[in-house]
């Protein structure tokens, strides 16, 4: 037997291919989500009352500090007996956007507090109405540590989409899994699986790089 | 509820194990890392990128499949007890992140103390040991406490490799009883005392480690 059969590999490429456009969606669509909310969260988490920042403060540590596969579980099978009723596919986004909203407000609130006291004081003294004072002061200085963290996270997200075939959902890792049972071969196509994740997730992190030096120097 | 709870604790006892377990060879695996990262030998160097990038490129949940589905296929033949996959593949997934912590942290040691050790004639391994490594294992700690926390939410990933720790309990006391909300719940909330335990030792360690380098006069 061969080490590594190449024809079996090359037979099960448009299969692996077709699964993984399931897990580039998920992952686009998780972030494009988890971008929003974590502003909101993060604004909430900073704001003057406590009756809004205490329990953000927990919502954040607690969603941080728990396993995204349980939180995967509790909405696929809790949800439902309350009337909610989630295909996994959008379970599964939703739980892990939710997931990594938690890490972007993280990321918001320390590219917030890395902006300069005096601009919040020019802003006081301007008379701006806190969204306006946001939009056209704070989160444009704030953007610059903000944005390269939120890619390292996107790819950390990219990473853990396997997690979502947990509750059937069939991307690109539950997919392999399949052709393996099927085939009863697992070399190729759980390798093949790695070397996807591998390249994409080099590429995206050349990616940030490159952002992050163009950063620097916009400085 | 009383039924549910010790089988709960039964398998919280498999996750603490594989977390305890999994955080000394990811200890281990980045120390060797990031020595070899930095290593002056350039085979080593490339070993070591190897390594970090690979484990840290590609997802977790497929490491863990690769390490089980695929090596005890013929090529490799070697048969791994689940226990034993989950707790080389998340030490040394973890380990890898581990490694660029501490390659950054050795790098964040300053110049004056390689000086010094010179000055003192000190041989390469007498200034890793005694001078370096404190300084920078000291320095690592807070990011290592972030590791240790992924760690333990990624055991939960076991599960999926038929491993009974406290996500596979929460499933399998799930589909048994139907108490849907109460065990996910319960999941979630011991998940993260657990992780306020691991959160609040490695403080402490930190503060009593820091205790003997205010002494020495640095800040």
């Amino acid at each position: 037997m061969n080490f590594f059969d190449w024809e079996f590999a090359w037979e099960i490429l448009p299969r692996l291919l077709d699964a993984s456009l399931k897990t580039i969606g998920i992952t686009i669509a998780g972030f494009s989500i988890a971008i929003v909310l974590g502003l909101f969260l993060a604004v909430g988490r900073r704001s003057r009352h406590r009756w809004l920042s205490w329990p953000m403060t927990g919502l954040i540590e607690f969603i941080r500090s728990t396993p995204l596969l349980i939180q995967v579980y509790f909405l696929f099978f809790v949800l439902p007996n309350y009337g909610f009723n989630l295909t996994a596919l959008q379970a599964g986004i939703i739980g892990i956007a939710l997931h990594y909203a938690c890490y972007t407000a993280e990321v918001y609130r320390a590219g917030l507090d890395a902006v300069p006291r005096a601009q919040w004081e020019a802003v006081t003294a301007l008379n701006m109405k806190p969204l306006n004072a946001y939009r056209k002061v704070i989160l444009p200085q704030a953007l610059r540590p903000i944005l390269p963290a939120l890619g390292n996270y996107m790819i950390s997200m990219l990473k853990d989409t396997p997690v979502l075939s947990a509750i059937t959902v069939v991307e690109i890792m539950q997919r392999a899994k399949n052709i393996g049972s099927e085939h009863f071969r697992y070399l190729e196509p759980i390798t093949m699986v790695g070397l996807f994740f591998l390249i994409l997730s080099l590429g995206l992190a050349w990616f940030v790089r490159r952002l992050e030096n163009r950063m620097e120097l916009a400085r | 509820m009383n039924e549910l709870l010790p089988l709960m604790l039964q398998g919280a006892w498999v996750t603490v194990q594989i977390t305890f377990f999994g955080s000394l060879l990811a200890i281990v695996a980045a120390l060797i890392g990031a020595l070899g990262r930095l290593s002056p030998i350039k085979p080593l160097r490339w070993l070591a990128i190897v390594y970090i990038e690979v484990f840290r490129g590609s997802s977790l949940l497929v490491q863990l499949f690769w390490l089980y589905f695929v090596l005890p296929m013929p090529p490799f033949n070697v048969s791994m007890s689940a226990f034993n996959v989950a707790v080389i593949g998340l030490g040394l997934n973890i380990g890898s992140y581990g490694a660029e912590v501490l390659r950054g942290a050795i790098r964040s040691v300053h110049e004056g103390q390689y000086e010094a050790c010179q000055a003192l004639n000190m041989t390469a391994g007498q200034r890793l040991r005694r001078v370096i490594l404190p300084q920078a294992l000291l320095a690592a700690i807070p990011p290592g406490t972030n590791l240790l926390i992924e760690l333990l939410k990624n055991t939960s990933l076991v599960s999926l490799i038929t491993l009974s720790d406290l996500a596979f309990r929460a499933r399998q006391l799930d589909q048994a009883t139907l108490m849907t909300l109460e065990i996910f719940g319960l999941a979630l909330v011991m998940y993260f005392v657990l992780a306020q335990i691991i959160n609040f030792s490695m403080r402490t360690l930190e503060r009593r480690l820091a205790r003997g380098r205010m002494r020495g006069g640095m800040s």
